[in-house]
């Protein structure tokens, strides 16, 4: 079995943002840290005050009644116990929950250039570019200094869409389309996984965002709304009609061609992606050919069954499917 | 044998308590081992998805209802409720034991479903609709909703006991500005779980209906909505996070005037803290909903809820504190363990303060670093004080001493322990780490500090094992520990060690919430017994008293051993048993029975004098 190396990106860390959402938010969570440790700190020094002071007086002198400093000790309770946390809780609470709040959320559909919209499935991420006609699976592009809408949703059960470095997570619930804002100020690919348990294989359902100068992310979309490229050899011939006539074509669409599957992930530019299965493997014709034959040992319990197939039909299918640019 | 079988006597439902929800905890315990085992390091095949989905489920569901609930309700409250006020018994002995028995039967239940390979496997808030027929079609989800249900109905009748107890059965003169602290946690906690465990019963229901019946509850295709599973879970679910700690803060508002010798630093104000953090509670359950698309108002009005319930928690914490300091501590392993609790129940707080920011929040929810927040709460601030009660009352319970040294190391291990364990999983999450990944790439940066988490495991693990051992060779070698070792606050701490059935040979007077240290009224007592007056060795009797100012009111009988308790849970079980294999006119047949059982047990109440 090949092993999983982190395909898409060698960070997915929230303390690395790379948006001004993610960063608004890495920065709350800067202060917040260093609240955290003063206020840590201030615990474990009343503890360690109380151990050096614990000869001061013979134990079990005072339990007949008297409270020694019972005046300080109740100043302190309400001081630091009710009136200062009052005014940091509200401090935090208005800076969080009525600013920083503001700038994770998606900007309005008529008041943005580009809509993705995205559909969780067990255990891969369909992605569409509405009135683009292109249809895409676990690798999203986004043209990089653009607020593009990103609408969730799912085919099945709940999962999370979640690009620390971008956005911060949003779930995607049957019956419901909820939106946020995915926007990158450097060109890269950032990666993302799906965050809420979505059964057996909720460990491989990672993706990318791939942002890219306007430029390039415009012709990656027009090239992306073609239809499927026609085989270029007699192999990929043969592959083509492996693929309509046998089982691939009831779960996989090819833009262009009878397979109309959905099920699957749209593989009418497979060739163009770098991953498969979600970010589980690369994609190359070897790991391509692992995916085809033995997909259960590489993201066991997902919904691809195997296929045995001998080698002059693998590689008939193989050089089809590396053909779909 | 028979006598444990058949026992209504709240010490002995204790012990049976606390022997039950042990060895559960080992269970989740070596549960937990395995998955750090697995995510010790990237791409590990130690178990597969399909095993490694159930151990976090059964490890989530095992640690909160089967062993912190009932180690903190049922062993400690059982024990130390009537003797800390000065009663014979429980209000109501059987009902007790019925709750022991229903408790043990439903522990039985859940696991059998291991045994069989049909373990619970959708996470401990079994979302639907992956919790629904279609996405998990065997009998896993369905072990899940009658375990759970089977389950509350223990907890809802000790919640019921306890506070009937409390509220009925002090000792004349216990108003209830003389309680313990104690039971002002237990009766918080009894309250909580008595208005929250309904919710998640309802919950339960619809989704075994839903699954067996063909309703649609939860079914978006029908109407139903895939959120309504999780705002009654979530009801449930936040107050019982105050359910699992309250007690806890119980324990250490024990341990700290015995170990300081000095009356908490205000009382009153910790009394109606400890309150007020379940009654808030009850307001901030959405926090956990905060990625599923709210509307803004919704979101900033729980946030409002979440930072309001730091209040009661940061008046408690510096009430301990300035306890500590104003007193004379004597840092001996119960302290320490409580010491240790403070420590950790702040770096908890202090995480969960956080999750009222919403962005943040919505940044890191189902990430490790939840993770590390909610085990620095349940581990650190409820399970601390369970090992530092284990030592403080282990000389009440066994009338032995334990080893000092040992004790302390246990302490130590313990807290370095968790501590390599959970903190590094506030890193992992910032750093992108989502919960309840069976396994995770290389490449990302994880593997250091997962290492890091698995070796603190496995010294936690030794820190508690060398806990036990010290409990068990001190039961067999230790010195005895006499009726009252630390001059101890509370009343349990007048009679003998272990106490004996009847628990007070005399009704104590009491006139404040330290009754021990009050040295003229343990003085009255021992006149009174020599005396023979207000003396109930002889009889089976038990007083009852004014709700409110602890006045006498009248003095009822306490019904003998009996067997119908065990017996009920048994018919109960069979037709949980028939539920779970879909033969539901079977278990409407077998349901008889426990109305025989009932029958049975109402034939023999005690006579009225």
């Amino acid at each position: 079995m090949p092993a999983l190396a982190g395909c898409g990106g060698r960070t997915q860390s929230s303390l690395a943002p790379e948006s001004h959402a993610a960063k608004d938010i890495a920065s709350l969570f800067w202060w917040m840290m260093g609240g955290a440790w003063i206020g840590l700190g201030l615990v474990v020094a009343l503890l360690l005050w109380s151990w050096q002071r614990r000869k001061r007086r013979g134990f079990g002198r005072d339990s007949g009644g008297v409270k020694p400093g019972e005046r300080v000790g109740w100043l302190v309770v309400v001081g630091a116990g009710i009136v200062v946390p009052i005014v940091l809780l509200a401090t935090l609470f208005v800076i969080s929950d009525v600013f920083v709040i503001k700038t994770t959320e998606a900007p309005a559909a008529n008041a943005t250039r580009l809509t993705v919209h995205v559909v969780g499935h067990e255990w891969w991420w369909e992605v569409r570019y509405p009135g683009k006609g292109v249809v895409t699976a676990n690798e999203l592009h986004i043209p990089a200094r653009t607020p593009v809408r990103l609408e969730v949703t799912t085919a099945d059960v709940i999962h999370s869409f979640w690009v620390p470095q971008l956005n911060r997570t949003i779930d995607a619930i049957p019956g419901k389309t909820n939106a946020i804002e995915l926007y990158a100020e450097a060109p890269g690919r950032y990666r993302g996984q799906c965050d809420e348990f979505c059964g057996l294989q909720h460990a491989h359902m990672a993706f990318s965002v791939d942002a890219e100068p306007p430029a390039v992310f415009r012709r990656w979309l027009a090239a992306q709304a073609r239809p499927a490229a026609a085989p270029a050899s007699a192999a990929a011939q043969s592959g083509e009609r492996a693929f309509l006539d046998g089982a691939c074509s009831t779960c996989h669409t090819i833009r262009g061609t009878s397979a109309h599957g959905y099920v699957g992930p749209d593989l009418t530019h497979l060739a163009s992606r770098t991953t498969l299965a979600a970010l589980a493997i690369p994609n190359t014709r070897r790991t391509l050919a692992d995916w085809i034959t033995d997909s259960q040992a590489v993201k066991p319990g997902n919904q691809m069954p195997d296929f045995r197939l001998t080698g002059k039909r693998l590689q008939a299918l193989l050089a089809y499917l590396e053909g779909l640019r | 044998m028979l006598g444990w079988l058949t026992t209504t006597d709240h010490k002995r439902i204790g012990l049976l308590y606390f022997w039950t929800t042990l060895v559960l905890f080992a269970v989740g315990g070596i549960e937990a081992l395995i998955m750090r085992t697995q995510l010790a390091q990237p791409n590990e095949h130690v178990v597969g998805p399909s095993t490694y989905d159930e151990l976090f489920t059964m490890h989530g569901v095992t640690m909160i209802f089967f062993f912190i609930i009932p180690m903190t309700t049922g062993a400690f409250g059982n024990y130390l409720i009537p003797l800390m006020i000065g009663a014979r018994d429980m209000a109501f002995p059987r009902l007790n034991a019925l709750s022991y028995w229903v408790f043990l039967a439903s522990g039985v239940f859940l696991y059998t479903s291991l045994a069989l390979g049909a373990a619970p496997n959708a996470g401990w808030f079994d979302y639907v609709p992956l919790a629904s027929r279609r996405f998990d079609p065997g009998h896993n989800i369905d072990f899940y909703c009658l375990g759970v249900i089977f389950n509350s109905i223990s907890s809802t009748l000790t919640a019921g006991l306890f506070i009937v107890t409390m509220l009925k059965s002090r000792a004349p003169g216990m108003s209830l500005k003389r309680m313990p602290l104690f039971c002002y946690a237990m009766i918080a906690a009894a309250f909580g779980l008595l208005f929250a465990l309904p919710s998640l019963s309802a919950d339960a229901i619809f989704l075994f209906l839903d699954r067996n019946v063909g309703t649609h509850f939860f079914d978006v295709a029908h109407g139903g909505s895939a959120l309504l599973w999780q705002h009654l879970f979530w009801f449930f679910g936040h107050p019982e996070v105050y359910i699992l700690i309250v007690p806890a803060f119980g324990i250490a508002t024990s341990i700290i005037p015995a170990f300081t010798q000095r009356k908490l630093v205000a009382f009153p104000l910790v009394a109606i803290a400890e309150l007020l953090v379940v009654y808030i509670g009850f307001g901030v359950w959405a926090h956990h909903m905060f990625a599923t698309g709210m509307p803004t108002i919704t979101l900033v009005f729980f946030a409002a809820g979440t930072s309001m319930v730091v209040i009661p928690s940061t008046i408690q914490v510096f009430a301990w504190c300035m306890t500590f300091i104003t007193g004379s501590a004597r840092f001996e392993t119960p302290l320490l363990f409580i010491a240790g609790f403070i420590f950790m129940f702040v770096t908890g707080g202090l995480t969960g303060i956080m999750f009222l920011a919403v962005p943040f929040d919505q940044q890191v929810t189902d990430t490790y670093f939840v993770i590390a927040h909610f085990h620095y709460i349940i581990f650190g601030a409820a399970v601390f004080p369970i090992f530092g009660g284990m030592y403080y009352w282990f000389p009440k319970v066994t009338g032995k001493l334990y080893f000092e040294l040992p004790g302390q190391i246990s302490f130590w291990t313990i807290f370095l322990g968790t501590n390599l364990l959970f903190f590094p999983m506030h890193i992992l999450g910032l750093h992108g780490m989502t919960r309840r990944e069976y396994t995770y790439p290389s490449g990302l940066g994880w593997g250091p500090y997962n290492l890091a988490e698995t070796v603190g495991g496995f010294i936690t693990a030794a820190g508690i094992l060398l806990l036990l051992g010290n409990l068990v060779w001190s039961y067999l070698r230790g010195a005895p520990a006499g009726p009252d070792p630390w001059h101890g606050p509370t009343l349990e701490w007048t009679t003998s060690s272990p106490p004996p059935e009847y628990n007070y040979a005399v009704i104590p007077k009491v006139t404040s919430a330290y009754a021990n240290w009050d040295v003229a009224d343990r003085e009255e007592d021992r006149r009174k017994l020599a005396e023979g007056v207000l003396v109930l060795e002889q009889g089976h009797e038990q007083v009852e008293s004014a709700p409110v100012d602890g006045e006498l009111a009248e003095v009822v009988e306490m019904p003998h051993d009996s067997p119908w308790p065990p017996l009920l849970a048994l018919s109960l079980a069979l037709v949980f048993t028939c539920l779970v294999i879909q033969k539901f006119t079977v278990a409407a047949l077998v349901s008889t029975l426990c109305v025989l059982t009932l029958l049975g047990w109402h034939s023999t109440e005690p006579q009225e004098r």
